[in-house]
């Protein structure tokens, strides 16, 4: 078991006063909320500074925690010394901040499981209470959306064993992922989540869904979009080419006079549903390297034969 | 081990929750329910009717409410004006993301 320095945890000295402690708190707090960071490792860091507050927040647990010594440093393997706690009380703090039960084996080496299993009794009132709700994200591939697909997605949750202790339990789902499904949509699994205390019900399982990024298409919402190389030739003399999508190859008309850039609508070729998105092509013009003599000489051509002046609108 | 495949209900905006199913996912009472529709964070698609219903996607920001509310201290109104700013983040980057990935062909 690791030893955590909670006030390097908290960004604040070991003298920091109670009312710094806080303002650390809240600002850190609002900073790896996960609903609200980016960061990857947010709902991690987001859960430490939780620990770290629960502890340095109460004068009578920062005091004993104080009271291990300074020598430690975080990381460090750390087992209470015997007695450490002598003369402490860990009654009156009350645990309203944060998940009890993400606590680290640290913290309930030094404070209790029970003082965890507090918590719960305030959250929930009473010993018959719906169990916690599970959230994970599950990727997927674009063309799952398309076709729908089964996944099987492993769950890491703790849990107590027979006798009482926290192990990290493992367990595999095989979950639908039906079709039309979009970025950031979520599926729930009724009673998938913790089990409940006393006759309350099992929690719920949430899957959000994310695509892996693709190597053709992007998507935004239900809209697909692909660029599409295309020939100097084929842009401007109109030309019918073949296109990937999602749903299989298709023949796409050129139509003469296309520019680079411009978005061609196919009505309804998006992530299906009852309103299908669309699939929007988008041309980019491709020159051949003049690489051979042939290819110079007819770029040479073009340029003695085409009066073609692409800056006359900016006056030059 | 045989598995058998689980069937979830899809959250999105053609499921319809009643007023109740909303209260019991997100394990908060209808009072505060109908506080984040007075502020205008949660739409009923009914609003006129006596029996509300609710869009999965209600759900989803009826659930980051209750988180925001217990872990942060936020009010209604801070609620309402964080969750329109992170939807607002969220199109944001989305577009950013399409456009750093056409800098890249």
């Amino acid at each position: 078991m690791d030893y955590k320095d909670y006030y390097q945890i908290m960004g604040v000295e070991k003298t920091a006063t109670q009312d710094e402690i806080k303002r650390a708190y809240r600002k850190l707090a609002r900073k790896y909320h996960p609903d609200v960071s980016k960061e990857s490792d947010a709902e991690v860091r987001f859960k430490q500074v939780g620990e770290a507050y629960e502890v340095l927040k109460d004068p009578e647990k920062r005091a004993a925690y104080d009271q291990l010594g300074e020598n430690w440093k975080a990381g460090q393997d750390f087992n209470p010394p015997p007695n450490w706690d002598a003369g402490f009380e860990f009654n009156g703090g009350g645990y309203t901040e944060g998940n009890a039960a993400d606590f680290s084996d640290f913290f309930e080496s030094l404070f209790g499981r029970g003082a965890s299993a507090g918590s719960a009794g305030h959250r929930h009132a009473g010993y018959h209470a719906k169990g916690e709700d599970h959230h994970a994200k599950v990727l997927i591939d674009l063309e799952d959306a398309f076709q729908g697909a089964s996944r099987s997605i492993t769950l890491q949750s703790p849990e107590l064993d027979s006798s009482g202790h926290v192990v990290t339990q493992q367990r595999t789902l095989k979950v639908k992922i039906p079709k039309g499904i979009k970025q950031g949509q979520r599926i729930r699994l009724s009673g998938q989540g913790s089990a409940g205390m006393g006759d309350a019900p099992a929690g719920d399982l949430y899957l959000e869904i994310a695509f892996n990024p693709h190597a053709l298409y992007r998507v935004d919402g239900h809209d697909v979009y692909l660029d599409l190389p295309v020939t100097p030739w084929e842009a401007a003399l109109g030309a019918s080419i073949k296109v990937p999508t999602p749903s299989g190859t298709i023949d796409l008309k050129i139509a003469k006079g296309t520019t680079s850039g411009r978005k061609l609508r196919l009505k309804a070729r998006g992530i299906p549903g009852k309103t299908p998105g669309d699939l929007y092509v988008i041309p980019q013009i491709t020159l051949p390297p003049a690489d051979t003599d042939t290819a110079i000489e007819l770029y040479q051509k073009m340029e003695q034969e085409l009066a073609y002046n692409p800056r006359s609108k900016l006056g030059v | 081990m045989t598995q058998t495949t689980l069937n979830g209900i899809l959250l999105d905006e053609h499921t319809e929750l009643s007023l109740n199913d909303l209260c019991r996912a997100c394990s908060t009472s209808a009072e505060w329910v109908v506080e984040l529709v007075s502020e205008g964070v949660l739409e009923p698609i009914n609003y006129q009717q006596i029996q509300w219903r609710f869009t999965g996607v209600s759900l989803k920001k009826a659930q980051a409410a209750v988180r925001l509310q217990r872990d942060l201290g936020i009010n209604i109104a801070g609620i309402a004006l964080a969750l329109e700013l992170l939807d607002e983040i969220e199109t944001l980057q989305a577009r950013l993301s399409c456009l750093e990935l056409n800098d890249d062909i």
